[in-house]
């Protein structure tokens, strides 16, 4: 029990509300540090006294050692230099964690796990809640005054209490406590009061055994920003963004750069239904990606529409003036208008760490450089750094601080660096960090719940599981697939009926709920495919081994048993945890050959040919009920195992066979979803894919509009017929492209909870499934995780655990599933484009394309082969920067969407020949560069290639190959585990 | 999720508490004259009087041959909450409460004592903080007590609600009630270890229940040793100003 409680009120005024909560004060606190003699030793715990007895005295400005105590400012302002190891024995008061919490989750997320590491011996003190460190607001004095006393006065006490275990310790050598604090006025008052004070610049700097940690520093400027020189209106102040939005003058919403025009952007604003448009530099006014911003919407007149220009910021750095911006803000009185506003305040940033390069300044012997970030949305940041010269050849880290008025871009600091350029590994890192894809390694405590080799199957497992050991059950998969989570058998009963079994790796059999493991996987949530690489959601132990179904071993399964009638419809379902045995794990073409070849007769055969035709009957019934059939250029690369460099690109083929697989995966998913929202309709995990909104069909239809095609998108059973529909004999491709563009109207499919939508939301829109839910892919989703545990409470086979069955908690959950893979997603396109770009490397190479847009100053192509978008861009008169003199013009008619060039008019789907090369010109940031080959325009196209440079390439290409030693699959095989789930399509 | 916040790093509640610390109790018997008895008792804001009348013959038909009738009234004064209430008694929450109040109070109370006679039992809440019902029940006791009416023993009430899902705080505030998940109230006769009111304001899982309860009832243990205190100092104090300790020599 505790000695002592002094009661308080602490009130706090709401709108008329007063809230009175108690607020006790306690005399058990400890000080943490191990000198103390002066703390009770009865509340003293081992893993509390974390501040060291003999703190290291690195600064050069005490003589003595000393512990920090950093105010709140100080933590939000500098966290990269609290990421320093240099940085250690702190004090962290509750205030101060408090208003870090308060005013940024981000930063108090990386500041909380930094306090955590026990190499950095911080100490959290509750000086709230501590008898002599509480101190309670005068009358008239601010909140964060009283913060700043309350932060003076513990530091103090700190100061003083420390003293008295010291007191056999000569002066100069005694342990001081020091306040970290940027604000002057407080230094001053501290000092006065007799505390110790110092900036972090002067700390940072007087830390002459870490030089570098200078970069580091986040550059805040005090100076009051004059509005001469300014290239941005001023933003409105936080008061005054209040007000605005509360009489309805100015709109708030999370600003959207645009990735094709660097001068253009967008804001959702909740309750208008399309995008506010954000043209020219002014008005975007200095918001970044991401950022929460407040709007201003222009008068109708003044609207305008989304430009047809694509244009990149491509200058080196030309000082702070901008550049002609006419060509983008000229209004076009045709077209149709969307609302525009202007930006005229910033609420929230939403600044993260960018990776990049950096671009060094021409003046030699300069600390300001420019940093180009990887993500095209971002702007360029001006940092200084004195290491520029190791830095120019590596991808870095950098944060962005501030962005000044008069400032072309923003002001930014050196976080880290990741590597070289150009290295596959560096290259990697890249894209997992921009993607925020967790890939650390695993932790030991995640690795010490892993079964214990060897792992045996006991007596009692048999005893609690169906034996269907002598089931002939057989797995199909893409080639060199090591993580096999399902395998199907199908078999004639006695009584006429057919019995079709799927099974699923039993993951949640290894994955105990609340376990290091369990809540790693949930953090990842996804396993993440990369062209060369995969980032496992699970050990790999437990991915490629213990619940990988491979042929000829004895596995744990959760199976799903169906019986039925040989037209494929269900007469009984069954569930239940088994024990398989695998006859034979295939590739889809292995088990194409078996289906096709009629000699063979063998329980496999036989099987195979059952789930064949049921799945064929399974497939047209569910295109009778609308589903859609879209498309997304899915390409492989045949990797060299030796250096992982693309070796050659295919398109996926499709065969029967994968068909085949994936219609029994959907239909055990729908049953499955059917049985858990039955038995758990309130904290169910499913997966809905919402109806788009008509307008995402608009660019859709107008394309279909131009070839005279009328796509109806009402429904998606029309959406389905009318595609199915167009059709032009002499563009092969044009379905398909048509089917590319029906794919980017969609709406994101998402995780949910059933208790937390109404009934009729649980639509799966593409598979035109009233229920959907993910259970087939255990091993690499989380999802399938939850699921298989709900369905094991169902049935009996497990017990469940109170998070299992909590809505809120689940909801939160289904936000992270649905985010990380989206971030998974996007990864893998960035890892094909990535490799796409390795694969052209010294190479050129002539490839068939179509027009997919028609744009004002370029033409969008898309090149099937390689699943590759680019774009030409075309001469047009009076475009200062591209126009080159006596090059052939180009005339954009609106209406139609043509681009006109003497008699050569250019529509959307027109198939064209484009050359392919890479520009290495710019080292540290090479492009895929697409140049016109066919319809020849003179002075425009490039002169088709000879064919002997081709012979070449193919030559080096092979060359590769024989040198390369025995080819084991595992390379090329994980980017092109199958898109499976046809929910896979995304909006891009 | 809100109540990942109810318990802090450090082990601090929202208001400074530890998870197994119950708030200030503060109490007194015997406040007013006109009743039979009376108390008042503060467990942390949360602030209740009882009186009780009683017992007296029961109206006619009423009236019970072999136990006594327990007539319980709860009311919130309108001024009890942030919110002025609209009607201090008589809705359905305060019915509700009547009636667990007057099942709880039976437990204790040596009914069959008292036959064709009824016990009123009035409690009002002047503030309200969290754990009314529980504040009422140890607020009535010490009433009954005041009144010489023959209990088995104390009854006394604790709640209890888990934090970060898995630690169980004891005695929780207004705060941690709404901000945190399921709150279990527990009405026991500490001394013989019955419990004699349980409810549970939203759906739990059953794993978290033994810890949770556990809880609960060592609650309920220190607020009986606050109780009996404040019973021995009453008397002590009464006593002395009617001489007992001198008629006892
Ligand atoms: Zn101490």
């Amino acid at each position: 029990m505790l000695t002592e409680r002094v009661f308080m009120r602490k009130t706090k005024r709401g709108n008329i509300l007063k809230i009175v909560r108690e607020h006790y004060l306690r005399d058990d606190i400890i000080c943490g540090s191990a000198i103390c003699k002066h703390c009770p030793v009865s509340m003293q715990n081992d893993d509390d006294i974390v501040l060291v007895a003999n703190p290291s005295a690195e600064s050069s400005l005490f003589k003595f050692p000393i512990y920090l105590v950093p105010d709140t400012n100080v933590i939000l302002d500098q966290i990269d230099i609290f990421e320093e190891d240099a940085i250690c024995n702190m004090i962290i008061l509750s205030t101060v964690q408090e208003e870090v919490k308060h005013r940024s989750s981000a930063v108090y997320k990386k500041f909380r796990d930094i306090v955590g590491r026990s190499p950095r011996h911080c100490y959290v003190f509750v000086n709230e809640h501590h008898k002599d460190t509480y101190v309670e607001r005068k009358p008239g004095e601010t909140a964060n005054d009283r913060n700043d006393r309350a932060i003076r006065t513990a530091t103090k006490w700190y100061d003083e209490h420390l003293q008295q275990s010291q007191l056999n310790i000569p002066k100069a050598k005694r342990i001081r406590v020091v306040l970290l604090t940027n604000d002057a006025k407080n230094r001053e008052i501290a000092q006065n009061e007799g505390i110790l004070a110092i900036s972090v610049d002067e700390y940072v700097k007087s830390l002459t055994e870490h030089p570098l940690l200078q970069d580091k520093l986040k550059h805040k400027t005090y100076e009051v920003e004059s509005s001469k020189n300014a290239l941005f209106p001023p933003h409105l102040s936080p008061a005054e963004i209040h007000e605005g939005i509360k009489s309805g003058a100015l709109l708030q919403g999370s600003f959207m750069a645009s990735r094709e025009n660097y001068l253009e952007g967008s804001v959702n604003v909740e309750g208008i239904e399309k995008f506010v448009l954000i043209q020219g530099r002014e008005s975007l006014n200095r918001a970044v990606d991401g950022d929460v911003v407040a709007i201003r919407l222009l008068p109708e007149d003044q609207w305008s529409a989304p430009s047809e220009i694509i244009l990149q910021d491509e200058e080196n750095d030309p000082g702070d003036v901008l550049e002609e911006e006419t060509e983008i803000l000229a209004v076009k009185a045709e077209v149709e208008k969307t609302p525009t506003g202007v930006i005229v305040g910033i609420i929230r940033r939403k600044w993260r760490q960018y990776c990049g390069i950096l671009q060094i300044n021409q003046v030699s012997g300069s600390t300001r450089h420019i940093f180009v970030p990887a993500e095209r949305k971002i702007p360029k940041v001006r940092i200084e750094t004195r290491q520029a010269e190791h830095l120019k050849m590596q991808r870095i880290v950098v944060a962005i601080d501030n962005w000044p008025r008069h400032s072309r871009y923003p002001n930014g600091h050196f976080v880290r660096a990741l590597g070289p350029l150009g290295d596959k590994d560096t290259e990697n890192e890249v894209l997992l960090l921009e993607h925020d894809v967790p890939h650390s390694k695993w932790s030991e405590e995640v690795l010490s719940c892993l079964p214990k080799l060897p792992w045996i199957i006991t007596n009692e497992d048999y005893e609690r599981r169906k034996d269907l050991r002598d089931i002939f059950i057989c797995s199909v998969d893409p080639p060199g697939c090591t993580d096999i989570d399902d395998a199907l058998h199908c078999r004639e009963l006695p009584n006429g009926r057919l019995e079709v079994g799927v099974h699923i790796a039993d993951v949640s059999h290894f994955i105990r709920p609340g376990t290091a493991l369990d809540k790693e996987a949930s953090l990842r949530a996804t396993t993440v495919y990369l062209v060369d690489k995969r980032i496992d959601m699970v050990p790999e132990l437990l991915s490629s081994n213990l619940c990988s179904l491979l042929g000829g071993v004895e596995r744990f399964a959760f199976s799903c048993v169906w019986e039925m009638d040989h037209n494929a419809n269900i007469l009984e379902t069954r569930y239940h945890k088994s024990v398989i045995k695998s006859k034979s794990a295939m590739t889809y073409e292995q088990a194409q050959l078996i289906i096709d070849d009629p000699t063979q007769n063998h329980e496999i055969a036989k099987s195979l040919r059952h789930l064949n035709r049921l799945a064929k009957i399974l497939k047209k019934k569910r295109i009778e009920n609308g589903a859609l059939i879209l498309a997304s250029p899915e390409i492989r690369f045949q990797v060299d195992s030796e250096t992982h460099d693309p070796i050659e690109v295919e398109a996926k083929k499709m065969r029967e066979t994968n068909s085949m697989v994936e219609e029994f995966m959907l239909l055990a998913n729908v049953s499955v979803a059917e049985h858990i929202e039955r038995e758990f309709p309130e904290c169910a995990m499913l997966r809905r894919h919402p109806n788009p909104p008509q307008t995402n069909f608009e660019p859709l239809i107008k394309a279909g509009e131009n070839q005279g095609f009328e796509i109806k998108t009402d429904c998606g059973k029309n959406l389905a017929l009318s595609l199915d529909a167009a059709i032009k004999e002499d563009n092969p491709y044009f379905n398909t492209m048509l089917r590319i563009l029906a794919t980017r109207c969609m709406m994101q499919a998402v995780y949910f909870i059933s208790g937390t939508v109404q009934n009729e939301e649980y639509f799966h829109y593409g598979l035109a499934a009233p229920i959907y839910t993910h259970f087939t892919s255990p091993i690499r989703r989380y999802a399938d995780i939850i699921v298989h545990r709900l369905l094991a409470a169902s049935i009996g086979a497990d017990s469940t655990y109170a998070e299992l069955l909590d809505k809120h908690r689940n909801s939160e959950l289904c936000n992270n599933l649905n985010y990380r893979n989206r971030m998974a997603q996007y990864a893998g396109r960035a890892s094909v484009a990535l490799n796409t770009h390795l694969f052209f490397r010294g190479k050129t190479q002539e490839e068939e394309g179509y027009v997919l847009f028609v744009r004002k100053n370029a033409l969008q192509i898309l090149v099937p082969k390689f699943g590759l978008e680019g774009t030409i861009y075309l001469n047009i008169p009076k475009d200062n920067s591209r126009h080159k003199p006596g090059a052939p013009v180009f005339v954009f008619n609106k209406d139609e969407h043509t681009q006109q060039c003497g008699n050569i008019i250019f529509h959307s789907f027109d198939p064209v020949v484009v050359r392919l090369s890479l520009d290495s010109t710019n080292v540290q940031r090479e492009k895929l560069v697409f140049e016109l080959v066919k319809p020849y325009i003179e002075g425009f196209s490039v002169e088709p290639m000879e064919l002997s440079v081709d012979d070449n390439d193919d030559q080096k290409a092979s060359d590769k190959v024989s040198e390369s030693t025995p080819k084991r699959p595992i390379g090329n095989a994980d980017e092109n585990k199958p898109k499976k789930k046809k929910n896979k399509k995304t909006k891009k | 999720m809100a109540n990942q916040d109810l318990l802090s790093d450090q082990g601090l509640r929202l208001d400074g508490r530890r998870a197994h610390e119950l708030r200030r109790i503060r109490c007194k018997l015997g406040v007013f004259s006109q009743p039979d008895g009376s108390a008042y008792l503060e467990q942390g804001n949360t602030k209740v009087l009882a009186a009780v009348y009683g017992p007296h013959q029961a109206p006619g038909k009423k009236s019970n041959h072999s136990e006594v009738i327990v007539n319980c009234q709860y009311s919130m004064a309108v001024f009890s909450t942030g919110e002025r209430k609209n009607r201090p008694r008589g809705d359905r929450k305060s019915q509700e409460m009547t009636i667990h109040l007057q099942q709880t109070l039976r437990a204790a109370i040596k009914t069959e004592l008292y036959p064709r006679s009824q016990i009123d039992v009035f409690i009002e809440v002047l503030q309200a903080d969290g754990g009314n019902y529980c504040a009422s029940v140890n607020a009535a006791t010490l009433a009954l007590i005041d009144a010489g009416i023959c209990l088995k023993e104390y009854v006394c009430a604790c709640t209890a609600s888990l934090a970060n899902g898995n630690v169980p705080l004891m005695d929780v505030s207004h705060l941690e009630e709404v901000s945190g998940g399921a709150t279990l109230s527990v009405a026991s006769l500490p001394s013989s270890n019955k419990i004699a009111f349980m409810e549970m304001s939203q759906r739990f899982h059953l794993d978290h229940l033994p810890k949770v309860l556990d809880h609960a009832l060592q609650g309920c243990q220190q607020i009986m040793s606050i109780l009996d205190k404040a019973v021995r100092e009453h008397l002590a104090l009464v006593g002395s100003a009617s001489d007992w300790g001198n008629i006892a020599k």
